[in-house]
């Protein structure tokens, strides 16, 4: 077949390939990662010192509510599934995902839901003010107007990741080429085939929180109502059910992007691939009985606080095992520092910043000084952004040949990662201070003795800021002007998508299926 | 290449482009406005005036359903024509599978949300565990029983018994799914008309479960006093047997259609992915009403 796509508007409003859906949605969730940003830069204005400066009250709540959400399900998730429809079907030798309809509709849904999403920060009474965790009564007796937009929004989100993990999930189990045995697949694919299994466990459990909710606000139902016999810590059990799980939604495909391209630049195999698969299966299998770690200060049961406080201690041991792959991955390899190394090596360290201080938070005792402090926040943003970001963004410079044909400029994206790398921690490093010492989250003014750890952050946060707008600058320079790549740019570079095609990877892909040795 | 690789990989068909995605994302999207805008304009909440929501509303379910209409139309006359693989046909399935796992998951939340109010909220309202000074300060009156049929604020009603309509819902439901089986067996054997008389006797119990449905939920509204607002035992009475009701109706409309699609002599023995998926959704929604039947109705 001849390389030829659809031109035109239709090529993106119809389209059935893979390659265009991914790149859709990575376009996507770059533009909602700089409107959840712009949102970032406005708490850290507010905070830059102690009073009231920019925004009302609860206006701060909005903005702390929106780019919580904005980030999780509109940034993180789906840059994650355009990785996952440029990058599967070419790494297990597919033509394209199974159900290439359904994978449009998958993506078409988010820009309506985020644009109903977003339209309710013009309605009266404001957007969401009640935290990206929406608690009952806070979202259900005390919610503005807009919450019913809210909720009826996430059912859309719901919807299409819903579909995006189907998808996902039957293209690995069903168009693999013939000898791409499960466990021969690259870790990317393992990780993503993980990921859409906890989604499709775990959305429809939120889609049953909104639901209640929204019949709790106008239909007269108690669910959340301590008066009709239900009880709003209910709201937080199902939540967490579905919260804790989509943490891992977020991190697990990074895992997969760190495990590939520190193999690549160390030139080695990966270490311990089978152990890496299953430490990846045994996370996602803890993370359904462990919710209740984010509830140790609601009241429980003392035996509820330390089944919950144990089985979460139990995850550091898989997780260990896969930062101690990456680490032996690395030792007395071949080792040379291009930007997704570089990325990938700061997302090893700083992960694991981020899973100590996790551990800390697991332990329910030392969690009631913890919970709700700005500690919580730094713990929760060293996972996110120097974890899955940083995963995301070395997926972006180390696939990018793959996908364009075009190479990055090396000495701006060395610059990229230096100027990210120290912000990130300018950032987040000084929030751990803050909370130690007792600052509450989602609060517009604090206590003059955080004054100089809030400055510090808020400085990190606008270079941070920053880094990000120099990064879309340096990916639009490689596709309009960057050098073109050659049909194997990395060396050690291994897998079906580098050793069976070219540089940019053709329209159409194995329409008929490489065989694999 | 082997034979066997070329026969089950070869044929890989990457459907055309569709405009029909598209089109659904719009009409959820207006479903979802609309929706949101209908309800508060409903239940005057909150100043919401006009009237544009319920037609927003309408406008979306139209386009919701005329783009499931055309985006089927267009993959049966492409599966009539051939262009479909074993492959394809796998991935139906399994694609089938995990929607109704999840499903599963989605009834599951409001099954979890029925056996936390039992087992814990009603129990600690009545102060047990180190609950004493909750009882004893906000409901000193309340006592703790399941049905609740007295909330903490005093609201009472009464309870839906099991045996009545809801034990002879359970054995339709339970025929049902013995006369689908005979027809999806006669669909394999080749029997056209037993298929067809089976099917249809099918969607015909399924539908007489709706209006029995319906005569119990007018009988708790009207003479029971058992309400969606009736406390916790009357939010999950409703939400669960609700949500079970609507899926009976999206199971007995897809019965429905695949009866005409029988008539039509879209199935053979070896090609009924339709069917089976079908099928496979009417047992699911068999299996929930069980569930539901033995922790709503009986325990
Ligand atoms: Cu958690």
């Amino acid at each position: 077949m001849a390389d030829h796509h659809p031109t035109g508007i239709k090529r993106w409003l119809f389209t059935t390939n893979h390659k265009d859906i991914g790149s859709m949605y990575l376009w996507f969730s770059f533009i909602m990662f700089l409107i959840g940003g712009a949102m970032a830069m406005v708490i850290r204005a507010e905070l830059y010192q102690p009073g009231l400066q920019f925004v009302e009250p609860n206006f701060f709540n909005s903005m702390t509510t929106m780019h919580g959400l904005i980030m999780v399900f509109g940034a993180v998730m789906p840059s994650m599934v355009g990785l996952a429809n440029w990058l599967i079907p070419m790494q297990i030798g597919a033509p394209d995902m199974a159900l290439p309809r359904m994978n449009n509709w998958s993506f078409w849904i988010l820009p309506f839901a985020f644009t109903l999403l977003l339209s309710s920060l013009f309605m009266d009474g404001g957007a969401p003010n009640f935290g990206w965790t929406f608690y009952a009564p806070l979202s259900t007796t005390y919610g503005p107007p807009s919450t019913d937009f809210f909720i009826l929004g996430v059912h859309m989100m719901g919807i299409s990741s819903i579909m995006g993990a189907i998808n996902v999930i039957v293209t690995v189990f069903n168009m693999r080429a013939p000898g791409m045995t499960l466990m021969k697949m690259p870790l990317f694919v393992w990780t993503w085939v993980i990921t859409a299994f906890l989604l499709i466990m775990v959305m429809p459990v939120l889609a049953g929180a909104v639901t209640m909710m929204l019949t709790d606000r106008h239909f007269g139902t108690d669910f959340f109502n301590a008066a009709g016999g239900g009880d709003p810590v209910m709201f937080q059990h199902i939540f967490w059910f579905f919260g804790h799980p989509e943490v891992y939604i977020m991190i697990l495909p990074a895992f997969g992007v760190a495990s590939e391209i520190i193999a690549a630049f160390a030139r080695k195999k990966l270490f311990g691939y089978s152990s890496m698969v299953y430490a990846t299966a045994s996370i996602a299998l803890l993370s359904f009985i462990v919710w209740a770690h984010h509830m140790f200060t609601v009241g429980m049961p003392i035996a509820g606080e330390l089944f919950f406080m144990i089985a979460t201690m139990l995850i550091a041991v898989p997780t260990g095992v896969k930062v101690f792959n990456w680490v032996a991955t690395m030792w007395q390899g071949s080792m040379t520092f291009e930007t997704p190394m570089l990325f990938s090596i700061a997302f090893v360290i700083l992960f694991t910043i981020g899973g100590f201080s996790g551990v800390m938070l697991a332990m329910a005792p030392v969690d009631f000084q913890y919970h709700d402090t700005y500690f919580v926040v730094a713990h929760f943003h060293y996972v996110l952004f120097p974890g899955a970001i940083f995963g995301t963004t070395a997926a972006v410079y180390y696939w990018l040949p793959k996908w364009t044909g075009k190479m990055y400029n090396e000495k701006l994206g060395k610059i990229h990662f230096w100027w990210s790398m120290i912000a990130v921690n300018l950032t987040f490093f000084p929030m751990h201070f803050s909370g130690l010492a007792g600052m509450p989250r989602r609060i517009p003014d604090y206590n003059m003795m955080f004054a100089a750890f809030n400055q510090l952050a808020s400085i990190g946060a606008f270079a941070l800021g920053l880094s990000q707008l120099f990064f879309l600058f340096i990916i639009i320079k490689a596709i309009r002007s960057g050098k073109k790549a050659e049909d194997k740019p990395w060396e050690g570079a291994t897998g079906l998508e580098w050793d069976a095609l070219p540089c940019p990877a053709p329209y159409h892909t194995f329409d008929t299926p490489p065989q694999v040795k | 290449m082997s034979t066997e690789n070329q026969e089950k990989y070869e044929k890989y068909y990457v459907p055309e482009q569709s405009p029909w995605p598209i089109i659904g994302a719009i009409g959820l999207f207006l479903l979802a406005y609309g929706g949101a805008n209908f309800i508060q304009q409903t239940t005057g909440k909150y100043n919401n005036d006009g009237s544009m929501g319920w037609i927003i509303f309408s406008v979306g379910l139209a386009v919701i359903i005329y783009m499931m209409w055309s985006w089927w139309r267009d993959t049966i006359r492409e599966s009539m024509n051939g262009l479909y693989s074993a492959q394809m046909d796998r991935s139906f399935r399994q694609g089938m599978l995990w929607f109704i796992s999840s499903e599963v998951m989605f009834f599951a939340a409001f099954f979890g949300a029925l056996l936390y109010a039992r087992q814990l909220i009603v129990p600690w309202l009545g102060g047990e565990g180190n609950n004493a000074m909750t009882h004893a300060l906000l409901y000193p009156d309340f006592i703790p029983q399941w049905p609740l049929t007295t909330t903490p604020a005093g609201e009472t009603t009464t309870a839906m018994g099991a045996f009545g309509l809801p034990a002879i819902n359970t054995a339709i439901l339970l025929t049902s799914s013995w006369t689908l089986t005979i027809a999806h067996h006669a669909l394999k054997d080749g029997n056209r008309s037993a298929l067809l008389n089976y099917t249809a006797i099918t969607a015909l119990l399924g539908i007489i479960f709706l209006g029995l449905q319906a005569y119990e939920y007018y009988e708790a509204y009207h003479h029971m006093g058992l309400t969606l607002g009736s406390g916790i035992y009357g939010s999950t009475f409703f939400m669960l047997t609700g949500f079970h009701g609507f899926h009976v109706t999206i199971g007995t409309i897809f019965l429905i259609v695949m009866s005409v699609r029988c008539a039509s002599g879209h199935f053979t023995k070896e090609n009924h992915f339709a069917y089976e998926a079908g099928a496979w959704y009417w047992h699911f929604v068999d299996v929930v009403w069980l569930f539901l039947f033995i922790f709503v109705y009986i325990v």
